[in-house]
């Protein structure tokens, strides 16, 4: 052995250091409050949210989103008049949904093609390549794509696409020809299919790799192709989480702002027309929210922020929910 | 130079899992000892009571009294003390990953506020020298990680870490059961020539490696202490049917 | 039967293969949008890239010239408020879930509410941030708009961190505890530190996804067509400044919003890449 000259001294210089006890408490709580935070900037943001839009909400009500302003000479309706203080938020109501639900219908397949490819068919060699252009689709700010859409998107809707869809499927009523603009409805629905895809695809391999191997192993078992094994031992077991990446795309399409901004034509009006400009619950707000022209008008804005809010808590809450239930087995087991 | 352990009327618990029953039990100063017994006999948990390592699970429980050198290490005194006076080698070599080899025996003493450089480069060296692994790694103290080393010799690194705080007590848990059999030697040898100096509690299932170094060996079966004595008595004629059982190899 | 069994599996064959096909086509129309984003791009945004491009502040309109450096430094600022406030709290609430919280309710709630909050649309941030910052000081400024990126940062730093600290094993924390080391020190100073190539790895992530955040910077930050470097003054950041000239009229202005959509996508793709690249060397290269 090592004669050991400073035995003592080490003993005794360690003896003497505290417990430390305060330091770790203080510790502690800086972290358990930095975590609070969280919760404080959720309840602060709907707070006051709820505080400035109280003028628009005592003034319209429940009717704020329902119902619009009739004009007693024209008889037409007028949703949305910040000279004259009429405000209702149905437009932008029937934009968000319509634009998000059309960018659902395109997306949807796709992201689960892509899903299915990436993981039941893909050559090994091609899987983190492919998984990291969708990586890259969701890293694209939504400017640029809204830059793209402006640029690329809409000259090739007005000239190309708008013109065969009137002539194609005109009679239903859904394509009407009165905007020359290549602006509207469909413009905005493909350009947030192109964004939310990233999203659903990912989530749906992250649950479809969650079904166990011996799930395929035993419809492979009774003879199935390929098809009716990922059908039958894969997306039926993956379809509760795979409904949930869905609905986090919603989510993400109901809030999404500059790119639909850019392309959606900002009109505060109803139109049964796709091919009509029309506006959604974040355009408006991007658009009119820097010159409101009062107190109302800044109220109204902030009262369909707060409807924004409430929507994609609730429906990122919902989707989460079933996406944990199936990647980390029963919903209780939330963890 | 080392300082005995006395343990009174210890309990210890993991849920409503009362795995630790009424052990009572002297541990004598400079002597190394061992405990056997069956995997989940709860050899290792009481170990852990002995630097309250056991209560760094929230569902784990301790009552009773542990002395050591004289002091109530539940009644006077906080974990953090307690440990830098009581050193542990685990069962799985746990060097820093991110840590040099230099950096993984002077951790104790640095991330304690200990800053004199002088006096750390002996202490590292004087560390790993007792730890029997000084000749191998002298060259690439500062340069090479201690993840980067053998399993045997990231052990043997973490004896030197474990002795760098100069600890009065080193409880070692099961420290050679990952081991291949040259490292497993050279640990026996280690145990052998630091008990001169320090009080040591070793765990292990291997009975001839409790035979070959401890002095003293208890017996542990289903959270209770069967029997503690002197290891020749435990080995050639224990005085307890279960321990004779045990030995003997007629179960666990 | 024969003939009926021949032709079912026919249709077996057929649908099977229809799916093989579908799926391929669909991942190629993934990839399509993507690469031609790039490819036009690089294409309008090289030829619009200039020295003057990264030295200059916009002319007025009409001038031919003018660059984007006022924004660049805009959003380098943005972002540095934005880090200041959003890494230090996600890093801390990323602790509390993994090394205090562990499985109570609290860190259960808090883990669930901040994948929620990072769900919430940024433009909501945004007139939220102006209500609580703006309207009191009367002012737009580069300081609250710093604030409501920090705030978005939040949640992703603090999710990836929990997730790289879940990571390291076990063993690592008790052998710091062994040692007597006080537990915050062993928490940062092991534990952490053990992490730290993952958790920058997030924060990297968080922060290329604020970069080109715009929405919550039109009621905060505002935009200048001039230099501002003063956090109570509004200021102009790259996203702004390229939505502003992708709606103007004027061509010279399309160029510049495509060199600046170049830039902050070099930007953001050499972060993702990097971010990618350490995770695929491990995030604990040598733990045991």
């Amino acid at each position: 052995m090592v004669a050991q000259a400073e035995d003592s001294a080490i003993r005794k210089y360690l003896l003497a250091r505290g417990n430390s006890a305060v330091a770790d408490r203080g510790f502690h709580w800086l972290m358990v409050l930095s975590a609070l935070s969280i919760f404080g900037i959720v309840v602060l943001i709907a707070s006051e949210m709820l505080v400035r839009s109280q003028l628009a909400w005592s003034k319209f009500g429940f009717n704020f989103f329902f119902k619009a302003f009739i004009d007693p000479y024209s008889k037409l309706p007028m949703y949305w008049d910040p000279v004259n203080g009429h405000f209702s938020a149905l437009p932008f109501l029937y934009g968000t949904l319509v634009s998000s639900f059309l960018a659902l219908l395109l997306a949807v397949p796709l992201a689960i093609g892509v899903a299915v490819f990436l993981t039941e068919m893909c050559p090994g060699a091609l899987r983190a390549p492919l998984a990291f252009i969708t990586e890259l689709l969701a890293a694209i700010p939504s400017v640029i794509y809204g830059l793209w859409a402006v640029f690329i998107l809409v000259p090739l809707l007005r000239e190309r696409l708008n013109p065969f869809f009137i002539k194609t499927l005109g009679w239903t009523g859904f394509f009407g020809d009165d905007n020359p603009t290549g602006l509207g409805f469909v413009a905005a629905g493909i350009i947030l299919a192109i964004m939310i895809l990233p999203i659903i695809s990912s989530l749906t391999r992250e649950v479809m790799t969650a079904v166990p191997i011996s799930q395929r192993e035993a419809v492979l078992a009774l003879g199935a192709t390929r098809w009716e094994m990922i059908r039958m031992g894969v997306l039926r077991n993956a379809r509760i989480g795979i409904v949930g990446a869905i609905i986090l795309g919603l989510g993400r399409a109901l809030g999404e702002t500059m790119a639909v901004t850019m392309v959606i034509g900002n009109s505060p009006e109803i139109h049964r027309s796709l091919l009509a400009n029309g506006s959604s619950m974040a355009s408006v707000i991007a658009n009119e929210f820097a010159e409101a022209s009062g107190d109302l008008h800044l109220s109204a804005l902030m009262e369909i922020g707060l409807a924004l809010f409430a929507v994609t808590i609730v429906v990122n809450a919902f989707a989460r929910l079933l996406v944990w239930a199936v990647t980390r087995g029963a919903p209780r087991q939330v963890h | 130079m080392g300082v005995g352990i006395e343990v009174t009327n210890l309990n210890a618990w993991y849920g409503t899992n009362h795995t630790l029953q009424d052990i009572n039990l002297p541990i004598p100063a400079n002597h190394a000892t061992a405990l056997i017994g069956p995997s989940g006999c709860g050899k290792s948990t009481f170990v852990r009571c002995l630097n309250r390592m056991h209560e760094t699970n929230p569902i784990a429980r301790v009552t009773g009294t542990v002395l050591i050198g004289g002091l109530d290490i539940y009644q006077d005194a906080k974990p953090v003390e307690i440990r830098r006076r009581v050193g542990m080698v685990f069962q799985r070599p746990n060097p820093f990953p991110t840590m040099s080899i230099y950096d993984n025996v002077a951790a104790g003493l640095k991330l304690n506020g200990y800053s004199n450089r002088r006096a750390l480069d002996e202490i590292v060296e004087r560390s790993l020298k007792n730890s029997a692994l000084w000749d191998e790694v002298k060259d690439d103290l500062k340069k090479k990680s201690g993840a980067s080393l053998s399993g045997g010799q990231q052990q043997r690194l973490c004896i030197a870490r474990a002795l760098a705080v100069d600890p009065e007590v080193l409880l070692m848990d099961e420290p050679a059961s990952a081991l291949d059999p040259v490292s497993t030697a050279k640990i026996e040898d280690l145990i052998f020539q630091l008990k001169s100096q320090y009080t040591i509690v070793i765990v292990t299932h291997n009975m001839q490696q409790a035979a070959r170094v401890a002095e003293k060996t208890g017996f542990f079966l289903n959270g209770r202490m069967v029997e503690f004595d002197s290891t020749h008595k435990i080995f050639t004629n224990p005085s307890d049917k279960r321990t004779e059982d045990y030995i003997t190899g007629r179960f666990g | 039967m024969q003939s009926e069994h021949r032709l079912r599996s026919r249709i077996r064959a057929l649908s099977d293969g229809a799916a093989t096909g579908l799926a391929v086509l669909s991942t190629l129309l993934v990839v399509a949008p993507l690469v031609a984003i790039f490819v036009y791009l690089i294409y309008r945004g090289a030829s619009s890239i200039s020295l003057a491009f990264f030295t200059d502040v916009p002319k007025p309109v009409g001038e031919p010239g003018g660059g984007m450096a006022n924004a660049i430094l805009g959003s380098a600022i943005l972002l540095g408020v934005g880090s200041l406030i959003g890494v230090p709290i996600g890093i801390s609430g990323g602790i509390f879930l993994a090394e205090f919280g562990r499985g109570t309710k609290l860190a259960n709630a808090i883990r669930f509410t901040a994948d929620v909050l990072n769900g919430v649309p940024s433009i909501v941030m945004g007139i939220a941030v102006y209500s609580l910052i703006v309207v009191p000081q009367g002012h737009f400024s580069a300081f609250s708009g710093g604030v409501a990126l920090g705030i978005m940062m939040i949640p992703t730093v603090c999710r990836t961190t929990e997730e790289m600290l879940l990571m390291v094993p076990n063993a690592v924390r008790e052998a710091a505890l062994a040692l007597g080391v006080p537990n915050w020190r062993s928490v940062l100073a092991i534990t952490v530190k053990t992490a730290s190539p993952g958790i920058i790895t997030g924060c990297m992530l968080a922060f290329a996804r604020v970069a080109g955040e715009t929405a919550p910077l039109i009621f905060t930050a505002f935009g200048n067509v001039g230099w501002s470097a003063r956090l109570d003054e509004p200021i102009s950041a790259l996203p702004l400044q390229i939505y502003v000239y992708a709606l103007s009229p004027y061509d010279e202005w399309h160029r510049l919003a495509w060199a600046g959509s170049l830039v902050l996508i070099v930007l953001i793709v050499l972060a993702v890449s990097l971010v990618r690249y350490v995770t695929s060397r491990g995030v604990l290269k040598g733990a045991s």
